[in-house]
């Protein structure tokens, strides 16, 4: 089961009028899977996974729903929310470094966490023990303030505190984006292995980097512009993109595997365009090479393959006359 | 800053409830400053009437209980309390701006002696400060007073900058003018001054309102300028004078009124030009 | 933790120091001969005239090098010598300031510590009641913006003058003696309240506001958003964010204490309230030099141990400062 997304449509609200970063957005994340979902920074990426855990003003939903688990998550309801939270579907957020409050030691900021949830932290302790243990921290840093922990440390006390009551769903925002290449690679392997574990069921990580999914992800979602662009096994995205602007954004990476700098992602001619007042139809036409009349429309996205999903008149056209 | 930045900026300032009220009070004042001596025949300490008479037609404020026109007097220390706060709180910025530059931009040892300095002033009592140089001088214009308050306001100020200057000193773009081989000044003033000048704005005006304030307080207790009127000075006579046992209200009452709305309504602008600066406080 | 002490010690110790040195410098130094002036402008009997220049000649030594000056000075500051009162002739300045510290402590102490906890407690309550915050904010500025003594004056007139409630010259009835009564304390207290009430109100705009802005800031920061996004509940939240908000309101009150005392003394003016601000006021009419010194003398050193005194209570609260590992405050 686990999460299904369907027509969500999210909006800020401004002085100046609606920035339209989030348009429609229908997918599935499956049960024990880890999906990227990639694109330029404001693309609506971190929108889409705000919306899913933290959706509050200025975001406004507009329409849509999001199931997990077959139970529809109350998303624009703050309060109703809560009980969803941490245990059902959890965040590493982007800060993960500053998440922890400065003044308080880090085992009491867990015993406050759970002692809201009915659980004891007496209770939970041998387990969070054993957790830290498998991401090497000794427990030590249950009495110790966020100050005298390294970066890297902070960051791994989050990844356990935001899994210890083991979420369905975990979003990981832009997680590796302070780090150096030999810790980027570290940090997504201990990601697979809190699936492994079990500490977790699916992940949606979250990145301007193409090539930290590689290893990792079983499936790639790519947006652009607030509108979804492709969705497909990360080996059919990487082999055979579908989309015009995967296309390019895989071609601008020289080769696989190797970690790549964020200008790939923009190294493509033009900008995207501003979301308040976004062109009509396809957001990426003006960019594109292979755009025609038909793409004044917004393109649905549908799948032509399974588990292969695009948002692309051409591709429409393409493989109607195949 | 670009046109866009800047006009971006101008709409948000006219947006700001805050702001409009704030400006709209203290320019009222500024225009009573220039128009108000022009409403008077009297100088402010001239015998022109009927002793203690409360607010008429002829005496707009009423009249201290000497027979002076306490709308006379008024006027004349609102220009007072304008060019206190003007000079002391211009003095305070520049001189927080010169040491916080300085400390946060060279950092190291000068930082840490400029720091310790700072430290020392910041912990002394201003007023004691002044109330002691003061009461030695016995000449004292409204130019002394704000030069002395200015000497000794501007520790905060200095440590504000100096945090600021420190974050933008890290920045790539002083980074590559200092590698081009700019000269300090130079990048202090063409790199990282423009990037401060909001900041700066709202330091000015709180050093205003602070000099306004402790200007009062000195002029109060009876260490203000000797050959001058200010609003302190009035509120200094009123109570000396038993104003107060003779309900004569309307010679305490317009001078400390000025000095709350003036330091209020910079107060309140400085909230409203903080929420146009800086994006993030914008209200939607 | 003792890197810390160590720091602010050293900061006292050469405020301290750098304030002694004005006091001795500053007389001498004025244009015009100050301390001639002083002698020839006083109001002296014949007799006073000899003690004071009899003080002179030990303190200041007006006829040995600067620099032998400087350390008779300090000299006579360590035996407690501050000179003589001009104006209260033949009593040591000394003996004069401490008669009226009492009343300085007793208006001072309540009215800092209750306008801040009041102040803090209030504006963590309006940074989450919208309409609360609404009429608190604007209240909060116009109160901070108040002239101390004009707040006093108002007050010293609706409630002295108007209404006729309370007293509004002097710490307690003139028909009284000091004692230990029911009628004396109730005089006190009486006398009291409009000073105090001055201090609080102006205060309390203050610590309101910057307890209000101080908390609207934490809930903006990451460990907030973060706990936000594990459905930890508001309570606990503001929780978190009000502890850490109170501590640059700590500091805040290290560095208000200049202005308070600023505040108090012309408060006192206003009421006749026998404490140094009144004092200072008669010096300054009397011309009774020794007496202004001596009291800016005094409001250090209460500054000095009020900041050390609040460093203490930083230390226990923030436990940062406890491991060393930041220098805020410093």
């Amino acid at each position: 089961m686990s999460l299904q997304v369907e027509e969500l449509t999210v909006y800020y609200q401004t002085l100046k009028g609606d920035v339209r970063a989030l348009e429609e957005a229908t997918f599935r994340v499956a049960d024990g899977e880890i999906m990227g979902l990639a694109g330029e920074s404001g693309c609506g990426k971190s929108t889409l996974a705000n919306s899913l855990i933290l959706l509050k003003p200025p975001m406004r939903l507009v329409k849509g729903r999001v199931t997990l688990d077959g139970e529809e998550l109350p998303i624009h309801d703050m309060e109703r929310m809560n009980s969803y939270r941490f245990e059902r579907i959890s965040i590493i957020p982007q800060y993960a470094m500053n998440a922890l409050n400065p003044t308080q030691k880090i085992g009491k900021i867990i015993a406050d966490l759970v002692r809201w949830r009915q659980v004891d932290f007496d209770d939970i302790l041998p387990e969070l023990k054993r957790r830290l243990d498998l991401v090497h921290l000794s427990y030590d840093v249950l009495d110790m303030y966020p100050i005298e922990l390294s970066g890297g440390m902070k960051q791994r006390v989050v990844m356990v505190l935001s899994t210890l009551l083991n979420p369905s769903l975990l979003l990981a925002d832009e997680i590796t984006s302070a780090l150096d290449v030999s810790s980027q690679k570290a940090v997504m392997e201990m990601l697979v292995s809190f699936r492994g574990w079990e500490f977790v069921r699916s992940v949606i990580v979250i990145t301007h980097d193409l090539s930290i999914l590689y290893q990792v992800a079983d499936s790639i979602l790519i947006m652009y512009a607030g509108q979804l662009a492709e969705k497909a096994s990360t080996v059919a995205i990487i082999r055979a993109p579908r989309h015009p602007y995967t296309r390019m954004l895989i071609s601008s990476l020289p080769e696989v595997g190797v970690k790549h700098a964020e200008r790939r992602l923009t190294g493509i001619p033009g900008t995207p365009p501003l979301l308040l007042n976004p062109p009509e139809g396809c957001r990426f036409r003006e960019r594109c090479p292979v755009a025609f009349e038909k793409c004044v429309d917004v393109p649905p996205f549908i799948q032509i393959e399974p588990g292969h999903f695009v948002a692309c008149w051409k591709e429409f056209e393409t493989n109607a006359r195949a | 800053m670009d046109l866009q930045v800047r006009s971006e900026t101008l709409y948000f300032a006219w947006r700001n409830t805050k702001l409009r009220v704030g400006l709209s009070v203290v320019l009222f004042f500024v225009a009573l400053t220039f128009i108000g001596p022009l409403l008077t025949d009297y100088a402010p300490y001239d015998y022109v009437g009927p002793a203690a008479q409360p607010p008429s037609p002829e005496y707009w404020f009423g009249t201290t209980i000497f027979g002076q026109d306490v709308f006379t007097q008024f006027v004349m220390g609102l220009k007072a309390t304008f060019q206190v706060g003007i000079i002391g709180g211009g003095l305070g910025t520049l001189l927080g701006i010169l040491i916080g530059f300085t400390a946060g931009y060279r950092g190291g040892l000068v930082d840490e002696i400029l720091n310790i300095f700072t430290n020392i002033v910041l912990v002394i009592p201003t007023l004691a400060i002044l109330l002691i140089i003061a009461a030695y001088l016995e000449v004292r214009g409204i130019l002394t007073e704000s030069v002395f308050i200015g000497c000794t306001a501007w520790p905060w100020a200095a440590r504000a900058i100096r945090a600021q200057t420190f974050s933008l000193r890290t920045r790539e773009f002083v980074d590559l003018a200092r590698l081009s081989g700019m000269n300090v000044w130079r990048i202090i003033m063409t790199e990282i001054a423009p990037n401060m000048m909001s900041y700066l704005l709202l330091v000015f005006i709180l050093q205003f309102g602070g000099a306004v304030l402790i200007a009062a307080t000195l002029d109060f207790i009876g260490l203000g300028p000797t050959n001058a009127v200010s609003l302190g000075l009035m509120m200094n006579n009123a109570v000396l004078w038993g104003a107060l046992l003779l309900g004569m209200w309307w010679w305490f009452i317009p001078p400390g009124l000025a000095i709350m709305a003036i330091v209020g309504a910079l107060y309140v602008t400085n909230v409203g030009l903080d929420e146009v600066f800086s994006p993030k406080l914008r209200e939607m | 933790m003792r890197r810390y002490f160590g720091r602010k010690l050293l900061i006292y110790v050469l405020t301290f120091f750098l304030a002694v040195t004005i006091d001795w410098l500053i007389p001498r130094f004025m244009p015009g001969d100050p301390v001639q002036t002083m002698l020839s402008r006083a109001a002296l009997h014949a007799e006073a005239r000899e003690v004071m220049y009899g003080y002179y000649v030990r303190a200041f030594g007006l006829d040995v090098p600067l620099w032998q000056q400087y350390l008779n000075f300090w000299n006579a500051l360590f035996h407690g010598d501050l000179g003589t009162s001009v104006y209260l002739f033949p009593q040591p300045v000394v003996k004069v300031i401490m008669r009226a510290v009492p009343y300085d402590i007793l208006l001072l102490l309540p009215a800092i510590l209750l306008s801040w906890f009041a102040g803090n407690h209030f504006g963590a309550i309006a940074a989450r009641t919208r309409w609360l915050d609404n009429t608190l904010l604007p209240v909060g500025y116009i109160l901070t913006a108040t002239p101390y003594m004009w707040l006093g004056i108002l007050l010293a007139w609706v409630f002295g003058i108007v209404l006729g409630i309370f007293p509004i010259a002097g710490a307690y009835s003139f028909e009284l003696r000091p004692h230990l009564s029911g009628a004396f304390l109730a005089s006190l207290l009486k006398h009291w309240f409009l000073p105090f009430a001055s201090i609080f109100l102006v205060k309390f705009g203050g610590w309101a506001i910057g307890m209000r802005n101080m908390i609207i800031y934490e809930l903006e920061s990451d460990y907030a958003h973060y706990l936000e996004a594990l459905g930890t509940p508001r309570k606990l939240i503001r929780k978190y964010a009000f502890r850490n908000a109170i501590l640059p309101q700590i500091t805040g009150l290290a560095l208000d204490l200049g202005v308070i005392v600023a505040g108090a003394l012309v408060t006192e003016v206003v009421f006749s309230y026998p404490g140094i601000g009144y004092l200072i006021l008669q010096a300054i009419q009397n011309q009774d030099y020794f007496l202004i010194q001596g009291c800016f003398l005094f409001i250090i050193i209460g500054v000095l141990l009020a900041n050390f005194a609040i460093d203490i209570a930083y230390v226990i609260v923030d436990p940062r400062t406890r491991l060393g590992m930041t220098g805020e405050g410093a």
